[in-house]
């Protein structure tokens, strides 16, 4: 189970420090399927990269099994099973895709393997298995390829960023259907920040993260209707300015 | 014979100790011949001028190979050798060399090599070397390689460089004037660490019509090390080239990078990228959520950009 409790985080700035999560509490279900959706700037991808320990909160209580996250290293976290998908991936040059799906098993996994791995996030495996990871490789293809690294980790808890971005709407749908399946076996707790419907359909959960505070959780015939009301007047709005 | 010492800087730089039994071999150590091996189609001839060899690769060999490594373990030896290869039209050969120094004493060791290649029409040589030093001595470990390329019409030569720990200070030059329709591409891998110091220059003349040229340059500067690199590429006629230089400094390290291209030809394109700085923030991130320390994802990143 993951149980964040009063959870802060003020960033430093230039205009000075601005609160992005604000004493934010949120319980998740072992092995449940989570999206976490939300308008831009509300403090989803710092909510992801506070459970990963890239970023550090200014107070509160991140629990992941019963153990407390917040005074341990990214390394120590990853260890325990906590993986996040980056929004945008790195490259690294010289450095090849089986190489980089080995380090994320934690093991001299096997080709074969990793080629199931590529085949999940639907890409071609043996167009891709030795190709450099660097970038010769769209934004699309690198964004696949580092959702596969988390597949590959086997982590207890994966969290995946806006794993949409820049992707076909043929590989989305094989996406989706592997975030299914991960959800339907039970492997893992899965949260995935996204606006995406066909993701959000999927999920046992949605929650919905403004102004830094969880402003909604439930299910998706409770929450998909308030994200819709509030699309609809935020609309009117901008009609209604002008827009 | 080889003794234990000579064995084990053979297995840094020559992959083994042992070659295949269709390998032209000839071994050298502390200056002087310690074993050789010719074949049907290669044949190795000591110089009778100076001190170094002429490897004579007969035309339309196939699957040639050639292994010429050196060996220094006498402590304050200074050994500088000419070896020329004369590869025949249409032949494709592979040449494996490569210069390990044990220096245990306290005087500096050297070796200077000399190397001159004569690429016939439509030939193509694969040519490797490794340069590595080792030993607990004060004395230095000093390699300072020139390469010389002539290609004639339609030959290519890939050239695969690397030095990767030990060797104290290297001053490499390499020089290439390529032909009609022929190619060059040039990957060199250099690491540096402690005050060590490398300098690396060279000058590629794109001469015939068609000629094309690729060089790729990765570095790595550790502790106080300093790189300097000179890529120079001329292009004398419509020809393509390509330089790529990276470097990734870290502690004190310093690198420079001072590129130039000169197109004489209105049809000549020739291209430079370069880039030097520290490993990436976000490279070493993402391997921490992947389990790795900082250390292990220093060293896998390392791993692949000098691989």
């Amino acid at each position: 189970m993951l149980k964040i409790e009063n959870l802060c985080y003020t960033a430093p700035g230039e205009g000075g420090d601005k609160e992005i999560i604000k004493n934010l509490n949120l319980t998740l279900e072992d092995k449940s399927f989570t999206v976490i959706t939300g308008p831009n700037g509300g403090g989803k991808t710092t909510l992801a990269k506070l459970i990963m320990g890239l970023e550090t909160p200014t107070s509160g209580s991140i629990m992941w099994n019963g153990q407390e996250l917040t005074g341990l290293s990214v390394t120590e976290r990853a260890r325990l099973g906590v993986s996040y998908g980056f929004q945008q991936p790195p490259r690294f040059k010289g450095m090849t895709v089986y190489d980089l799906l080995k380090i994320a098993s934690g093991r001299d996994m096997g080709r074969l393997e990793c080629c199931d791995y590529l085949t999940q996030v639907g890409l071609c495996a043996k167009d891709y298995v030795d190709r450099d990871m660097d970038d010769s490789l769209s934004g699309g293809e690198a964004k696949r390829i580092e959702i596969a690294t988390i597949l590959a980790h086997h982590g207890g808890l994966m969290m995946f960023d806006e794993p949409e971005a820049g992707i076909d709407l043929w590989s989305f749908s094989k996406l989706t259907e592997t975030f299914g399946a991960i959800s339907r076996r039970k492997e893992a707790t899965l949260i995935i920040i996204s606006h995406q419907e066909r993701l959000i359909a999927q999920a046992d959960e949605i929650v919905l993260i403004d102004g830094g505070q969880v402003a909604a959780q439930g299910s998706q015939e409770e929450i998909y209707p308030k994200i819709m009301g509030q699309t609809v007047s935020a609309c009117a709005r901008m009609e209604e300015q002008g827009c | 014979m080889l003794n234990d010492v000579v064995s084990g800087v053979l297995d840094q730089i020559a992959d083994g100790h042992e070659f295949a039994e269709d390998s032209a071999v000839n071994i050298r150590v502390d200056g002087a011949k310690a074993q050789r091996r010719n074949t049907k189609n290669i044949e190795i001839v000591t110089k009778t001028d100076k001190d170094g060899i002429d490897v004579y690769i007969a035309p339309n060999t196939v699957h040639g190979s050639v292994h010429i490594p050196v060996v220094l373990t006498k402590s304050g030896f200074k050994d500088k050798v000419y070896n020329d290869f004369y590869v025949g039209e249409g032949a494709q050969v592979e040449i494996v060399a490569g210069c390990g120094i044990n220096n245990c004493g306290c005087d500096d060791s050297q070796h200077d090599g000399i190397h001159t290649f004569h690429i016939g029409k439509n030939a193509s040589v694969v040519y490797k070397e490794k340069h590595y030093g080792e030993g607990t001595g004060t004395g230095k470990r000093i390699l300072n390689p020139v390469t010389e390329i002539i290609l004639e019409e339609g030959a290519s030569i890939t050239l695969d460089t690397s030095q990767i720990r030990g060797v104290d200070d290297t001053k490499r030059y390499t020089k290439a004037e390529v032909g009609p329709g022929a190619e060059i591409i040039i990957q060199e891998k250099l690491c540096t660490h402690q005050n060590q110091t490398a300098v690396s220059e060279m000058d590629v003349f794109l001469n015939g019509a068609g000629a094309k040229a690729r060089v790729v340059s990765r570095s790595v500067a550790q502790d106080s090390s300093c790189q300097t690199f000179y890529p120079r590429v001329q292009g004398n006629a419509p020809c393509f080239g390509h330089v790529s230089c990276d470097a990734i400094i870290m502690g004190q390290a310093k690198a420079r990078s001072i590129p130039e291209i000169a197109c004489n030809d209105v049809d000549a394109t020739l291209i430079h990228e370069a880039a030097i700085g520290r490993i990436s923030g976000e490279q070493i991130l993402k391997l921490l959520t992947l389990g790795l320390t900082e250390e292990e994802a220093e060293e896998k990143i390392l791993e692949g950009f000098l691989r």
